[in-house]
């Protein structure tokens, strides 16, 4: 099946069931999404497809099909909510970061308070209590 | 843009700048915010979890579990083609004595063999290539049931009872003008680090054993698999990767993973990945024990305290894993951060078929005093009196003893965060401007005490060491970076010590077969106690190496090791069997203010704004202590109020992060956080314990602020059905 991956255009045989998470970790070899929940609660799987923020752990490999699909690993590391995540800790324990990073990147550039706690909403983060996430959050677009 | 800033830091010593080289301690890192070691593989998903791993020939494993709380195992029937099997019962564990996880008691088997004790007890494990055909595999095991414990109240069976003892309790109660009674319940804790327990085991062509895992104490894990499987230290090599979350969750519970997954690797000859999805995390690894504690408080009518009768219930689980040490820390600190000349505290940490509860952030602290601050609240309302002003009176000044007679010193910040918080969260304007509308403020006073307790260090012989070599400084220690920033601040404080760059300085990832054994990764210990260990450690170094780098030093002489051990400082005493004397080196001060909401429809109270002040002696690393105070407050936030474990036959019945809801952006109060520094004089650069200490002081202070509302709440957490109760029942 075709779609695009970070960028590139990628090939991968897979089951169409094959939940998208399993299939950027396994077939693709990248890693950086997390599995905390695998119900679509935590947000730790979050990635980008066609530049929506989803949970990868309910997302059937199928319906990316010629879709635009980004993981953390396509941000590249320059990525300015990267460097204010690693700044101001934004990451502590690291699991929640990538999918957490992924939603911000979904709320557009110079998001509002509230925007970015709407818009975090689903991605639970058990080691910050969300204030140095908003700090890097908002340090991004500074 | 920026938020404005939320953090004050008072009382802020500007570093000194030395020369460098020198052979004066510099202070060019510490106290300042430097990049964290693990930052920029974190922000890129390069950081390398249990899961992420895979090694060739890997085999995936399961743990089948029991589904009655307390019987007998009558029979087991596989309903499968157990070919492409690795199947592993309590008869593979090479002796009879191996078959426990060994920690403080031999009671908790790996594998059940007949006697079942709780729900979720492991009795078999396979593995297979597959995991689709792994999961789908059906075993059907069949019981003859007993008749359970459940109720802590009335169990049977004593893990461990303490006492503790000060003047002259039912003589002194007789001379108080005031009485005042209560209980006070709090409920179990799931920890929900994001990334679940999981390892990897690796049986090495020697016969010996490498584990990788998500874990806080690899020398633990060490311990456990030498007893399973019966193999000298050398022979098992324990690895942490790096770790999603533990707050006491990865502390006692791998060794059980590890055990099992090891169990499997060495039958099949294969490494053998376990991971548990949320569900059995959640069901089957340990939780905050739920406690009922009792109170009664003799006071004078002008608000001091005269004397005060304590009884601590603790429900351990089936198995007694950490509950002796969980109920002594609860109950030292049972009595909160106040003076009082006649005190009693009795402890109990009982068995129930449950599954075993263990180490949580604060273990025991926060429940004690959860219930302290509760109750004094209410002896507050009992007199007609300011809360401000009762905890004022009566908090601990230097020169007060506490109830095991040890003497504060200068650096006791009872006072001083009180009044700050106070002023910072302008709490009696608020007090007055909320009374009568659907708002409430409440505040807690609280204290942690840092590293072991007692004697726990002298026990433990912590070792610590650091090596000079070509291409830097290396920290080998196994305290585990588990998202509190240890690798960046044990290299601030090797860096500092030794007068070298920050970025010179390098931790290196535990690993039994390269770091000594300097205790586990808890009790708010890593920054005081092994930080002071390798503080030493830089300090032997720079001696020895004189005006030269290590580098210089190591290119002509070839490396430098240098290991120290735990020294116990000279002027602090422990009396073990009267639980007298100098029960922590030192003590973190804490004071919370929340308010809250209350939905009078639903009755949903929600958190506006937490003010946080914390003396934590010297905050090496500002942000990291910032983010764990304003982690450790969340979690005492929906530890009072979101998380509810609802436990139907002895087991969870809502093992799901749907069911159980542990706080979103939206449930979590913004959070102002103060740090104050008033120096210990035994931890590196004056720092006290951190990491503990912010979930002891949340859940008391969003109760009382309900209190303030009028709701007479003793019990967490408060979900609304049990606020509704409440407030109906007081209509
Ligand atoms: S793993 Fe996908 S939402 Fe939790
Ligand atoms: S940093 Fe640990 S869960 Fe967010």
């Amino acid at each position: 099946m075709r779609f695009t991956l970070n960028g590139a255009p990628a090939e991968v045989e897979a089951p169409p069931m094959k939940r998208l998470l399993d299939v950027l970790r396994e077939e693709c070899a990248l890693t950086g999404s997390k599995e905390g929940c695998g119900e679509g609660e935590c947000g730790a799987c979050t990635v980008l497809v066609d530049g929506m923020p989803v949970v990868s752990c309910l997302v059937p490999f199928a319906q990316v099909r010629d879709a635009e699909v980004v993981t953390i690993e396509g941000l590249g590391g320059t990525h300015p909510l990267q460097k204010a995540f690693a700044e101001l800790g934004g990451a502590q324990c690291g699991i929640c970061t990538p999918g957490m990073i992924m939603a911000a990147v979904a709320l557009g550039p110079d998001p509002g308070f509230e925007e970015i706690r709407r818009g975090l909403a689903g991605n639970l983060c058990r080691c910050t209590g969300y204030e140095a996430i908003y700090r890097a959050v908002q340090g991004a677009s500074a | 843009m920026r938020v404005p800033a939320a953090t004050g830091y008072l009382l802020w010593i500007p570093p000194r700048a030395y020369p460098y080289p020198s052979r004066d301690p510099v202070s060019t890192s510490v106290g300042r915010n430097v990049p964290r070691k693990d930052g920029i593989p974190k922000v890129t998903g390069a950081a390398l979890y249990v899961d992420d791993l895979r090694f060739p020939g890997m085999l995936y494993g399961r743990t089948i579990r029991s589904t009655i709380s307390r019987g007998r195992i009558t029979s087991i029937r596989f309903d499968f083609d157990t070919a492409g099997f690795t199947i592993v019962q309590a008869g593979d564990v090479p002796g009879d004595r191996c078959n426990y996880v060994a920690l403080l008691e031999d009671d908790q088997p790996f594998l059940a063999a007949h006697q079942i004790n709780h729900q979720a007890e492991p009795i078999l494990l396979l593995a297979h290539e597959d995991r689709d055909v792994l999961n789908a595999a059906k075993v059907e095991i069949e019981y003859e049931r007993d008749i359970p414990v459940m109720d802590a109240q009335a169990s049977p069976v004593v893990f461990k009872e303490i006492r503790i003892r000060k003047g002259d309790v039912e003589r002194a109660m007789e001379t108080a003008e005031v009485i005042v009674e209560g209980t006070y319940r709090t409920g179990h804790q799931e920890h929900v680090y994001i990334e679940t327990n999981g390892v990897i085991a690796v049986p090495e062509a020697d016969g010996g054993m490498t584990v990788h895992g998500s874990l806080q104490c690899p020398y633990y894990v060490h311990k456990a698999l030498k007893a399973l499987l019966d193999l000298p230290d050398e022979r098992v090599r324990v690895v942490q990767t790096e770790t999603g979350g533990g707050f006491g969750g990865k502390e006692e519970y791998p060794s059980v993973i590890a055990g099992h997954a090891a169990l499997l690797a060495r039958k099949s000859g294969h490494p053998v990945k376990m991971v548990y999805d949320r569900e059995e995390d959640m069901v089957a690894t340990t939780k905050r024990h739920p406690s009922v504690i009792r109170h009664r408080t003799g006071l004078t009518r002008d608000g001091r305290l005269v004397a005060m009768d304590i009884d601590v219930l603790l429900d351990g689980g089936a198995y007694v894993t950490l509950s002796p040490v969980v109920l002594s820390r609860g109950c030292i600190h049972a009595a909160g951060p106040y003076r009082c000349e006649h005190v009693r505290t009795v402890g109990r940490a009982v068995m129930t078929n449950t599954p075993p509860n263990g180490a949580f952030r604060g273990f025991g602290a926060p429940q004690t005093q959860f219930a302290m601050e509760v109750h004094m609240e209410r002896i507050a309302e009992a007199l007609g009196m300011d809360p401000v002003r009762l905890r004022d009176i009566n908090a601990l000044r230097p020169g007060d003893t506490t109830a095991t007679g040890q003497r504060m010193g200068d650096d006791c910040s009872a006072l001083e965060v009180l009044r700050t918080a106070v002023e910072r969260s302008d709490f009696h304007r608020k007090r007055a401007e909320y009374a009568g509308t659907g708002k409430g403020i409440g505040l807690s006073l609280f204290y942690h005490g840092s590293g072991f307790t007692g004697s726990g260090e002298v026990h433990l012989k912590s070792k610590v060491a650091l090596e000079a070599r070509e291409d830097g400084v290396r920290v080998l220690v196994a305290s585990a970076e588990i998202g509190q920033g240890t690798r960046t601040m044990l290299a601030q404080i090797a860096a500092d010590a030794l007068g070298v760059p920050y970025e010179e300085v390098e931790p290196v990832q535990p690993d039994t077969a390269q770091v000594p054994d300097s205790g586990p990764t808890v009790a708010s210990r890593t920054c005081m106690v092994v930080g002071g260990i390798l503080q030493k450690c830089a300090q032997e170094m720079r001696e020895k190496i004189g005006m030269m780098t290590p580098q210089e030093y190591a290119r002509l002489h070839g490396p430098l090791l240098v290991t120290r051990q735990y020294e116990k400082p000279h002027d602090i005493t422990w009396n073990d069997t009267e639980y007298t004397g100098d029960a922590y080196a030192t003590y973190g001060w804490g004071c919370d203010v929340a308010e809250v909401e209350l939905d009078p429809v639903t009755y949903e109270v929600r958190p506006l704004r937490v003010t946080v002040v914390h003396e934590i002696g010297k905050a090496i690393h500002p942000l990291l202590v910032e983010g764990q105070i304003e982690g450790g407050t969340a979690q005492g936030v929906g530890w009072a109020l979101n998380e509810h474990v609802v436990m139907r036959d002895g087991a969870m019945a809502n093992a799901q992060l749907t069911n159980y809801t542990i706080p979103t952006t939206l449930d979590t109060p913004r959070l102002d956080v103060v740090i104050l520094e008033n120096p210990s004089s035994y931890g590196p650069f004056g720092a006290k314990g951190v990491g503990e200490m912010p979930i002891d002081g949340p859940a008391p202070a969003v109760i009382n602020a309900i209190r303030h509302l009028g709701l007479d709440v003793r019990d967490i957490p408060a979900i609304p059905e049990a606020v509704m109760e409440v407030a109906c029942a007081s209509r």
